[in-house]
Parts: C-alpha cells; sequence; structure tokens
C-alpha cells in the first residue's frame, strides 16, 4: 500500500499515543485507588491500636488500684 | 524498593519516554516507504518486546520461586506477567491502528506475528482464573510458577517459530538484508525502548511495593484484631503485634 498524507496518517499516529497515554492514565488510576485504600486502612488500623492502647492503659491502671487496696486491707 | 529509589525511576521514566516522543516527531525522519505512519513503530515494538520480555522475566522469578519457596519470588513473578498483559493490551491497541492504516484492515488472520502474539497474549490471561481458582496459597503459588515458567518457555519459542515463517506481510525492521534502520531511526527507537522498559520497571516496583504494604497491613489488622480479644498483657499494643506483625511478605 503507498503511503497515507500526512492528514490521513496524523488521525492514526496521535490514536496510537493516544491510546497508550489513556491506558496509563488508566493504570495510575487505579493504582491511586489502590494507594487510597491502603491509606484508609492505615487510618483505621492506627485507630484500632490506640483504642487498644487506652484500654490496657486503663485495665492496667485498674489492677495497680486494686493492688493497692489488698495492700492497704 | 524503596520510595526514594521509586521515585527517582518514575522521574526518569518521564524524562525518557518525554525525550523519546520528542524525538520521534521532531528528529527521526519520515520512513521512505510507510510516511508519517511508521511513527507508530517507536511505541508499538518497544511495548512488544518488553511485553514478551516480562513475561520470561515472570518465569524466571517463578523459577527461583519452586526453587527457594519464597513467596516474594512469586510475587515478583505475579506482578512482571500482570504489567506484560497491560502491555500487551497496548500492543494489541497499537497494532491494530498501524495495521488499519497501513494494510487497511484492523487485524489479519493469515498474519504469524499478529496470531502468534494474540496466542502468547490469551495463554497469559488464563493465568488470573488459573491463579485465584486454587483457594490454598501456597498451592496457588506453586500451580502458578508452574505456569508461568511453562508459559515463559513457550514465549521465545513462539518468537523463533514466526521467524522461521519468513512472512511477506509484517515488515522485519532489525537485521534484514538491505540494512535495516538508519542511525536517527536507531536513536529515537532506543530511546523509547528504554523509556518503556523503565516504564515496566516502575510498574512493577510500584506494585510490588503497594503488594506489599497491603499484606503487612492485613498482617497487623490480624495482629491487633487478637490482640483485643485477649487479656492485657501490660506491654501496649505495640508490643503485642511487633513479633508477628509487620513482617515483609
Amino acid at each position: 500500500m503507498p503511503a497515507l498524507p500526512l492528514d490521513e496518517a496524523g488521525k492514526y499516529v496521535a490514536a496510537a499515543y493516544v491510546v497508550f497515554v489513556l491506558l496509563l492514565v488508566v493504570y495510575i488510576g487505579i493504582m491511586a485507588a489502590k494507594l487510597g485504600r491502603i491509606s484508609r486502612e492505615i487510618e483505621e488500623i492506627a485507630e484500632l491500636a490506640e483504642r487498644n492502647r487506652a484500654a490496657a492503659d486503663e485495665r492496667a491502671a485498674e489492677s495497680a488500684r486494686a493492688e493497692a487496696e489488698e495492700v492497704r486491707s | 524498593m524503596k520510595a526514594s529509589t521509586l521515585r527517582t525511576l518514575a522521574l526518569l521514566t518521564a524524562l525518557l519516554i518525554g525525550a523519546g516522543f520528542a524525538l520521534v516527531f521532531f528528529y527521526a525522519p519520515n520512513e521512505a516507504d510507510q510516511g508519517f505512519i511508521q511513527k507508530i513503530f517507536y511505541l508499538h515494538v518497544p511495548l512488544a518486546i518488553i511485553a514478551l520480555g516480562g513475561f520470561v522475566v515472570g518465569g524466571i522469578h517463578a523459577i527461583r520461586h519452586l526453587r527457594s519457596g519464597d513467596p516474594v519470588h512469586d510475587a515478583r513473578s505475579y506482578v512482571s506477567i500482570h504489567a506484560s498483559v497491560i502491555f500487551g493490551v497496548a500492543v494489541l491497541l497499537t497494532g491494530a491502528i498501524w495495521a488499519k492504516a497501513s494494510w487497511g484492515k484492523w487485524w489479519v488472520w493469515d498474519e504469524p506475528t499478529l496470531v502468534s502474539f494474540l496466542i502468547v497474549f490469551l495463554l497469559y490471561c488464563t493465568y488470573y482464573p488459573l491463579r485465584y481458582a486454587i483457594e490454598d496459597r501456597e498451592r496457588q503459588a506453586r500451580y502458578a510458577s508452574v505456569f508461568a515458567i511453562t508459559a515463559g518457555a513457550f514465549v521465545p519459542l513462539n518468537f523463533m517459530a514466526v521467524r522461521a515463517a519468513q512472512s511477506l506481510v509484517h515488515p522485519r525492521t532489525f537485521g534484514t538484508v538491505d540494512g535495516g534502520l538508519p542511525g536517527d531511526m536507531w536513536l529515537t527507537f532506543l530511546v523509547c525502548f528504554a523509556g518503556i522498559a523503565l516504564l515496566w520497571v516502575t510498574l512493577v516496583g510500584f506494585e510490588l511495593v503497594a503488594k506489599r504494604t497491603s499484606g503487612q497491613l492485613s498482617r497487623l489488622r490480624r495482629a491487633l484484631d487478637e490482640g483485643t480479644d485477649r487479656p492485657p498483657l501490660g506491654s501496649g499494643v505495640a508490643g503485642r503485634i511487633a513479633p508477628g506483625g509487620a513482617g515483609t511478605r
């Protein structure tokens, strides 16, 4: 086949490069969504860890109080 | 892979791809036979080579996984194949556009190069259902590795068989009797190739980090959930999650 004129070939060349860029953008979008999910999970885990620590501190304080009362009695 | 390494890789990739595309449109001459449409070559061919190379890399990681039993190699094999399948989609789409412009058809079924690439691509598309059809993680990794090795060995064999078929339709650009590419086209091609290769490495790196991080998070969550059910040990949360917690997969 003879070479296409520039105005017609240009459309195909642009289409090929746009397809590549679009695929890349979609992939980056998916990766961004994944990172967003990971970041949300980290927040949840941090909250859970803080709650656990607070509960453990409270229990430790309670047992210390109980021990002190036992010693006093 | 460290975050700073990934950032450098991503920057280098953007730079090389940008330079490559600039060379394509402002430096490389139009090809005598195909004219401007040949510019697709600088995108399509590197994508195809890297996709096929990536499948082979996936097979090599799979061999290492079977030899060592280390799940890190399985993750690398999976991510290599995953990135190569995505590159494969780009190869098929850009190839179809080039075929339409050059041959007047989106697809030519009697062209061995095209059909063989499609076969390889479809073969690797079956990797996902095969992998996720198995629940037991160790068995899943083992079977996926066997698949990756077999399919990875098929890639160069397939390539050689196609070369031996000596088709007259699909252009042979490298190592032709007429001399192949001139210097300026070679330089443009090499820069584009390096950019696309780095893009593959960067995407694999990002995927691996994301996979490892979500694995660590799951382990951390499990350890914390177990921690809430147990009586307090008096050493706080950090003490409880440290031993089995944030390991690397």
